[in-house]
């Protein structure tokens, strides 16, 4: 076969970086950045080990049908035929006795979505959802109350930035290559980096300034700062006049939030607060307050996300170099790609999990997960009685995984497709194997950003194992269920074609470089004229009509953090840059070889009083679950807090180098597989106790 | 002579240890084999915020390299036209001299062979006129492939503008 460079998608992580890998004789040689995109080959730690998991055999290399209890890990390999004949009798039986709507499917959200969201939506279910009620849905649902944007409607134009004030977002750990790469391209222009969390980590390491805030007392800083840039006038008067609604009301509500209100609160002096607000406000509107990226903390966080969009609204960062830019599609060039989707008549049945009914203000594209439990324990609203979790590991993110796992009993079809054992996948009737993203060529998205265009992820090898990409998965399913028509194409390329149609490219203008661009040039709105808000007004919302109009108010006074008991630390958990979703990463043999477990930081003075050195195994106790996991200490901590790394304490035997290794996060937070009013879970509610193991 | 040198930005390393998953995966390096390392050093409080260093520790490639003195059979060799220290893999018969004799440590066991494995520079990339694995995808380019008294020039520069009254 010889040698090859294929253009393609990352898909380690859900930064999707643009790749290129090097092929020789059907072998991963090497995966690289894609320099035309990321302005050089780099590419990040969890993206270089792709390799490993091409011919990585601990995961499912065919289709497995359950052969024992749920969850017994007991299965029958089988064929494609019998697994999706399977598949589709079992939604059949469902679909007559219930109806479509009691068929549900998730996955991992982001761009690569279309072919699974096509399949519910033909079989006429309206209950599509993704996982991030565990990550970005209350900024998610605050941005696009304030601004009308989603969480990643607009792009970070970091190079330019001269402030970049980050409330928690780990953005040199939990990293995306281009990402990480822009921020410390800013920080080496001059740019200044303020980094707020409740533990030092390797941004805050790099950062002009950290503060160690008080856990749970974001919303008052975020308060204050607003409370000094009106008080002092540093606030951009034109773009507040031309772009914002609700400007007077906004003054009044944070009169109360002054900067030694906030320092009682945050443990951040006054002074501090009052310097980084003038810092920002001479710095505007070069400067950007990063909306988050995972924000599912509290239950006030959708709170805490419309006053970071309204920061960067007052320093009228939008549109701005250095700023937040408003992401362009094809669709604005009049070149949209063909969406399968919009072929599909729209179900009219109420979603499952209360979108837009009791919970209206909340936008059903994304969801909440963490309804399915209750709603299978209830049947309220209705019945749901099958699920398709595909790349989507609820049992191994949602908070309480042994309340979910209960619920799911309920269930009479539960199946996952996935390139992992998921946890979920181990507790499920069906596991449909897909083909890794090495071997497997996708539909095309649309690039996104101040020059829009397409790019396309695609097979760089030949499959190693009897697995399946998801649009023949989603296209045999669809057949069997008699509604094949949504699906019209025989293979990948086909579908391609279809989708670039009338746009004047092909996939073959892929070849070069792995991207499309539709201009030369990026597009700038102009700032007095051309900016477009997706809100009723057509502006910024500080004040939001459609919120009210659903009793949900635009501000809410701030309230102080659950009261930690003595002897509780609260318990707060991050990503490093070799692992993320811990599903992709933990198991994969060289990430593991770097950090097979994680640990348990506490303050060393808390320590102290426990008897606890460096290295001793702990138990940490939340509601009668209980985790052993080893102790690292440090200085560089808040004393309330307990920070471990998220994703471990894997449940699935076959997955031989992360089973059993260190402690699931998950399992000690009870009961908070939850609504909070931005639709996210407030996972940092949860409170564990310590002790040494004797 | 050696001519190369692998010149590191602490302000651009993240300790994301990019540079050894690619140096791995580039020279198929199995578990427990690191022909680079990133030795992360600190926390230390300076002007207010805990600092990280992060040493990256690839073979130094040295002028009178212990190892290949060390070596009984021949198969560490400096390379003449560049100064580049290699393992003839042939020629190993895995008697870890080479080791015990290089004092930082830097060649590696391959468990898988039997064999001393050693960062070459990624020799077989410079003679197709590419840089190292570990500089090429190193996520923030850190890690800079240029000659030892270009590092100097940069270093030197480097702190020059740290130093002075009038940076930004
Ligand atoms: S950040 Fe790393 S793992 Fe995530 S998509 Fe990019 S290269 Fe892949
Ligand atoms: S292995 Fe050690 S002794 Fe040999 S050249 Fe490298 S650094 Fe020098
Ligand atoms: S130059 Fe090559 S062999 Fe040496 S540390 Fe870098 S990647 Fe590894």
């Amino acid at each position: 076969m010889g040698s090859k460079r294929v253009y393609s998608i990352c898909a380690m992580c859900t930064g999707r970086c643009p790749i290129v890998v090097d092929v020789e004789d059907n072998e991963v040689e090497h995966i690289w950045g894609n320099p035309y995109l990321l302005g050089g080959y780099n590419l990040c730690p969890r993206g270089a080990a792709g390799k490993t998991l091409l011919n990585d055999s601990e995961r499912p290399k065919t289709p497995l049908i359950r052969d024992g209890e749920r969850g017994s890990g007991k299965w029958r390999s089988v064929s494609w035929d019998e697994a999706l004949d399977y598949v589709a009798d079992n939604l059949k039986k469902v679909i007559d006795n219930y109806g479509a709507k009691s068929v549900v499917l998730s996955d991992r959200g982001g761009a690569i979505t279309e072919f699974e969201k096509a399949f519910i939506a033909a079989i006429g279910s309206p209950n599509y959802f993704n996982h991030h009620a565990t990550c970005s849905n209350s900024i998610h649902n605050a941005h696009l109350s304030v601004a009308g944007l989603a969480r990643n409607g607009v792009t970070y134009d970091y190079k330019n930035a001269k402030y970049l004030v980050s409330f928690g977002r780990n953005l040199l750990e939990s990293l995306v290559t281009g990402e990480a790469k822009n921020v410390i391209d800013m920080i080496e222009n001059g740019g200044k980096l303020v980094q707020v969390d409740v533990r030092w980590n390797y941004t805050a390491a790099k950062a002009d300034r950290f503060f160690m805030i008080n856990p749970g007392t974001d919303y008052a800083l975020a308060l204050a700062l607003i409370h000094v840039i009106i008080r002092d006038s540093l606030y951009d008067v034109d773009f507040v006049q031309r772009w914002t609604v609700g400007f007077d009301e906004l003054s009044n509500f944070v009169k109360p939030y002054t900067p030694e209100f906030a320092e009682k609160e945050t443990g951040i002096s006054a002074a501090d607060i009052v310097k980084l607000a003038h810092d920002v406000g001479n710095a505007k509107p070069s400067v950007i307050f990063h909306l988050g990226w995972m924000t599912a903390w509290y239950s006030n966080d959708f709170y805490l996300r419309r006053a970071i969009c309204s920061l960067n609204a007052l320093l009228g960062t939008y549109e701005a170099k250095g700023g937040l830019i408003i992401n362009k599609g094809p669709g604005s060039l009049g070149k949209p790609l063909k969406s399968l989707l919009s072929q599909i008549p729209k179900s009219n049945e109420p979603r499952f999990d209360g979108c837009g009914t009791k919970y209206p203000h909340l936008s059903g594209q994304w969801g909440l997960a963490q309804e399915l439990a209750s709603v299978l324990l209830t049947d309220e609203p209705y019945p749901v009685r099958a699920y398709i979790a595909f790349r989507h590991d609820p049992l191994a993110s949602l908070p309480d995984p042994d309340y979910i796992r209960s619920a799911y009993k309920k269930l009479d079809l539960l199946v996952s497709i996935d390139i992992n054992f998921s946890e979920t996948g181990w507790f499920s009737d069906v596991i449909l194997p897909e083909d890794t993203y090495l071997e497997r060529t996708d539909h095309v998205i649309a690039r996104n950003g101040s020059k829009p265009g397409y790019i396309l992820r695609q097979a760089a090898v030949q499959r190693r194992f009897d697995t399946r990409p998801r649009s023949w998965i989603f296209k045999e399913l669809a057949n069997r269920l008699g509604v094949g028509q949504y699906f019209p194409y025989n293979n990948i390329e086909e579908l391609i074609a279809w989708q670039l149609d009338g746009t004047g490219y092909s996939l073959e203008d892929f070849n070069e470089k792995g991207y499309i661009d539709l201009v030369d040039k990026p597009i700038m709105w102009d700032r007095v004229d051309g900016l477009k808000f997706k809100t009723p007004s057509g502006k910024i919302e500080f004040i939001s009509k459609k919120l009210e109009d659903v009793g949900v108010p635009s501000f809410i006074p701030y309230e102080k953090p659950i009261e930690l008991k003595p002897g509780r630390f609260r318990l707060v958990t991050s990503k490093c840059a070799l692992h993320t979703q811990g599903r992709t990463t933990s198991n994969n043999k060289l990430l593991n070889e770097y950090v097979s477990e994680n640990h348990i930081y506490i303050h060393e003075d808390r320590a102290n009083e426990l008897g606890i050195k460096e290295g001793d195994l702990l138990e940490v106790e939340n509601e009668g679950e209980k985790q052993h996991i080893k102790s690292k200490l440090t200085k560089y901590i808040h004393p309330d807090v307990a920070f471990m790394l998220h994703g471990f304490g894997d449940d699935v035997p076959l997955r031989t180098r992360s089973y059993g290794r260190g402690a699931s996060d998950i399992r000690l937070q009870k009961g908070l597989a939850k609504v909070a009013i931005g639709g996210n879970c407030p996972y940092t509610e949860c409170t564990v106790s310590i002790k040494k193991i004797k | 002579m050696g001519k190369y040198y692998i010149f590191q930005d602490q302000k651009r390393c993240i300790g994301c240890y990019a540079c050894e998953l690619h140096c791995k995966t580039k020279n198929n390096a199995p578990e427990g084999a690191k022909l680079c390392r990133i030795v992360p050093t600190g926390p230390q409080v300076v002007k207010g915020v805990p600092r990280m260093h992060f040493v990256f520790m690839p073979c130094f490639h040295c002028e009178k390299p212990w190892c290949v003195y060390a070596c009984p059979t021949g198969a560490m060799i400096k390379r003449s036209k560049d100064g580049i220290v290699y393992v003839k893999e042939d020629l190993c018969i895995g008697c870890k001299n080479c080791i015990t004799a290089c004092p930082w440590g830097v060649p590696q066991w391959n468990s898988e062979k039997g064999k001393v494995m050693k960062c070459d520079y990624c020799m077989d990339r410079i003679d197709q006129g590419l840089q190292p694995a570990c500089v090429t995808g190193c996520t923030t380019g850190a890690l800079k492939f240029i000659s030892p008294s270009e590092a100097s020039q940069v270093k030197r520069e480097k702190f020059a503008k740290d130093i002075s009254p009038l940076k930004k």
